[in-house]
């Protein structure tokens, strides 16, 4: 059995980790957007220093600001945190009650749980996007998950502990298939997909998995010299 | 606009080919491709926006704004559906077609494949046929393909393909962990496991470097320029002739016909939306088969008035793709090793065979799992959500392995592409309706695939394992898609002859998956080159300067 040589990575393909610069600077392939305007063009980063890319517009003055004053982990919890009130399509209310099912969805153990990995940010900002359609479902689903929390308990969905959110979201499943299915779907993809969306903060899910990220790049397989042959 | 010789409507797998091979004949060529040219930069490994994941839309074409089509459902009630959706049936629209995106598994065909009803009988219901050429035909084409492409693997393992008369031009890349695991388990099984060929390099070749491995492979452009498709091989060489043009977002709206009968060239619309005519003297569809059927049926004229080469209602029949089964297996060890492009081990020895069923097809691990591919393919026991669907996927997506198979499709007649009669897309053109379903005895076939994937996965160890086999409602026509110009000798059930010549027509060609009258237990992209470089060959050597006499 060949067993692959260690991998080698290429020291001029990234610039090395820097802490200071938090998010922004870990995940150079994933740049940071401004969150309103359309999504900006990948544009290559390699090797270009802050400012520069502060003047392409991939860095709003918030995350910026953000990236710097709380350092790489603690943006995790900052890209949600730092996004309050500041919704694309959501309004607060309808937050709030979106942050309570979709943390039933994928709740937190040591990874955190989908609103604090920006979640809530995916789904915002792909509802005036590529979601648009779905504009409707989440304004009258979210107003039927309220509607069911005050039948069910008296009080209002964010008002529930963790376990009767739970219960809720157990009966949102069984009772309002379609709709779930729907925040289901949006809150796996916006955990489990590509950070460049707004979810998924620093990679987090990918982590968690134990995948290699930033991804290993520059896997030299080969000696060229003797062609693939170990 | 200048008159040229030839006009090529797609610049996918065998509409770059057509270009290179015409082009390198010295004909004066036009090729026209709806969407853009994309290069490596435009590789933005996006896991919810390409070709595979579409849940954000398709990275190259196309978009989901005006470009609806219409599904009929087995009740008959029609959907309209986006591009991003299953039921479209999406394959690309770019330079480079499918081959930009693909995984670039490179298959030939087994001689069986081109006479399957001569070697199983049509069941009753379906349009079974033998194709009008032989294996034998196609392999000097195929080594043709294998060589220009680049095409790297290994053989030697597999006693089932058909005779050969060269090695692939490339050695596969290295095992990774999961053929490790895989292959004495096949072996054990009395299976014949091999190093399945893929378009994709595995030492620097064509002036391009080797594969990197990278995570981001199948539904994804190649960031470092190491997967072949026909946007990096023939199209370049066929603009390096100076003899061949290349319009991108240039939509073709139908092909013009003379009083004679003849097409005159393609009217098409151009990227800012303007009306143009292209002459020429012959005109090659190679749209892929739900489009290239779509054109054909949007050509109307007064001889032709059911379109292009329909007069026998033939045109968009035969719809067919691959229906794909298989297994999850769980291991209580890893068996992930962040290797792309993943696929790496198949086994032929299912492809024909089975007593009472028809045809088969090859199993092969799947490509490499991206985590949101993951998330709906855990343990059946499994809650979809939840504390115990997120510690699921941290124990299963490292130690999971995936073996599927595309098993042949069984087409019918009522499997088929018409022209919507209300739904219009961008243009104004009238779009694909894809109504019908393939026969029954596929899912039958499938689900026999499926078990052979199951105890394939638990012979190396799985501890636990879920089948993936269903009755879909559809034909699963997407990236795979053919069969609706299908190739044959009687005009009366078919719509080109063997050297993809339109019967009815003396100047237009459909070289394309639509010929392929069964679909293989492949993927079909090597086979697609295979026939553009075979019917190429054919229309060179019949070509007389300025017109084509057959």
């Amino acid at each position: 059995m060949r067993t692959p040589p260690p991998n080698v990575i290429c020291s001029t393909d990234r610039p090395p980790h820097c802490a200071k610069h938090g998010l922004a600077e870990r995940s150079p392939e994933y740049p940071r957007r401004t969150f309103d305007g359309p999504p900006a063009q990948l544009i290559p980063l390699r090797g270009t220093s802050m400012l520069t890319r502060r003047k392409v517009g991939q860095l709003t003055r918030r995350q910026f600001m953000a990236a710097g004053a709380l350092g790489g982990a603690a943006l995790a919890i900052g890209c949600s945190a730092a996004r309050q009130g500041d919704w694309e399509f959501l309004s607060d209310d309808q937050a709030r009650i979106l942050v309570a099912i979709c943390d039933q969805i994928v709740p937190a153990d040591d990874f955190p749980s989908a609103s604090a990995a920006g979640v809530l940010t995916y789904i915002d900002r792909q509802l005036v996007r590529h979601y648009r359609r779905y504009q409707d479902a989440y304004r009258d689903g979210l107003e039927r998950v309220q509607a069911m929390s005050r039948k069910l308990t008296g009080q209002d969905m964010t008002s529930l502990s963790p376990q009767q959110q739970f219960q809720i979201v157990s009966a949102l499943s069984r009772r309002d298939h379609s709709f779930f299915e729907m925040v289901r779907n949006h809150t796996l993809e916006g955990y489990y997909g590509s950070p460049r969306h707004g979810g998924n903060c620093d990679a987090v899910s990918w982590r968690m998995l134990g995948l290699t990220q930033p991804p290993v790049r520059g896997r030299a397989q080969y000696d060229l010299r003797r062609g693939s042959r170990l | 606009m200048k008159r040229v010789n030839a006009v090529v409507v797609g610049a996918g797998a065998a509409g770059g080919v057509v270009a290179k091979e015409l082009s390198v004949a010295g004909l004066q060529v036009v090729l026209l491709e709806r969407g853009k040219w994309y290069t490596t930069n435009d590789c933005r490994k996006d896991d919810l926006r390409n070709q595979r994941t579409t849940v954000l839309g398709n990275a190259f074409g196309p978009e989901d704004e005006g470009n609806p089509r219409v599904w009929i459902d087995s009740k008959g009630v029609p959907h309209t559906v986006l591009p991003s959706e299953g039921t479209y049936q999406n394959d690309a629209a770019c330079v480079g077609g499918g081959t930009l995106s693909y995984g670039a598994q490179a298959w030939r065909y087994m001689p069986q494949d081109f006479r399957m009803r001569s070697t199983y009988g049509a069941p009753p219901g379906s349009s079974l046929e033998d194709w009008p050429i032989s294996y034998d035909d196609l392999e000097p084409f195929y080594e043709k393909a294998e060589y220009e492409i680049g095409i790297s693997g290994d053989f030697a393992g597999d006693p089932f393909h058909g005779p050969r008369r060269r090695p692939l031009p490339m050695p596969p890349l290295p095992p990774n962990r999961e053929f490790e695991i895989l292959e004495p388990a096949a072996k054990r099984l009395g299976l014949h496991p091999f190093n399945l060929p893929m378009a994709r390099n595995s030492v620097p070749y064509n002036g391009r470097g080797p594969c990197m491995r990278c995570r981001w492979c199948c539904g994804f452009a190649c960031e470092a320029d190491a997967k072949n498709g026909s946007q990096n091989t023939v199209i370049p060489r066929a603009l390096a002739t100076g003899n061949c043009e290349l319009r991108t977002e240039c939509m073709a709206k139908e092909i013009l016909t003379d009083d004679r009968g003849h097409a005159r060239g393609v009217a098409y619309i151009d990227s800012s939306g303007r009306l143009q005519e292209q002459l020429s003297d012959i005109v090659v569809v190679s749209g892929c088969a739900t489009e290239s059927a779509r054109l054909l049926l949007n050509s109307k004229s007064r001889l032709f008035p059911n379109g292009f080469g329909n007069r026998y209602d033939q045109v968009g029949r035969n719809l067919q793709g691959h229906h794909y089964t298989g297994a999850v297996g769980y291991f209580d060890f890893e068996t992930y090793d962040d290797m792309g492009p993943g696929a790496s081990i198949a086994i032929c020895d299912y492809n024909h065979g089975t007593p009472g069923l028809c045809g088969g097809g090859m199993l092969a691990n799947e490509f490499i799992r991206l985590p949101i591919q993951m998330v709906d393919r855990l343990p059946d026991n499994t809650p979809r959500w939840g504390l115990a669907h997120k510690r699921a996927m941290r124990d299963w997506h490292k130690r999971s392995i995936v073996v599927m198979g595309p098993t042949q499709q069984i087409p019918t007649a009522d499997g088929r592409v018409t022209l919507d009669p209300v739904v219009r897309d961008k243009w104004g053109l009238p779009v694909v309706r894809i109504s019908g379903n393939v026969h029954p005895i596929t899912f039958d076939i499938g689900e026999v695939q499926a078990r052979r994937a199951e105890a394939w996965l638990k012979e190396a160890g799985a501890i636990h394992t879920t089948i993936s086999a269903g009755r879909p409602e559809i034909v699963s026509a997407g990236q795979h898609q053919a069969g609706t110009c299908r190739m044959g000798n009687d005009p009366r059930n078919s719509v080109v002859n063997r050297y993809c010549h339109i019967h009815d027509v003396d100047n237009v060609f459909v070289i394309d998956s639509s010929v392929n009258v069964t679909n293989g237990g492949f993927n079909p992209a090597l086979t697609i080159m295979a026939i553009a470089y075979y019917a190429s060959d054919a229309l060179v050597r019949n070509w007389k300067g300025t017109g084509f006499r057959s």
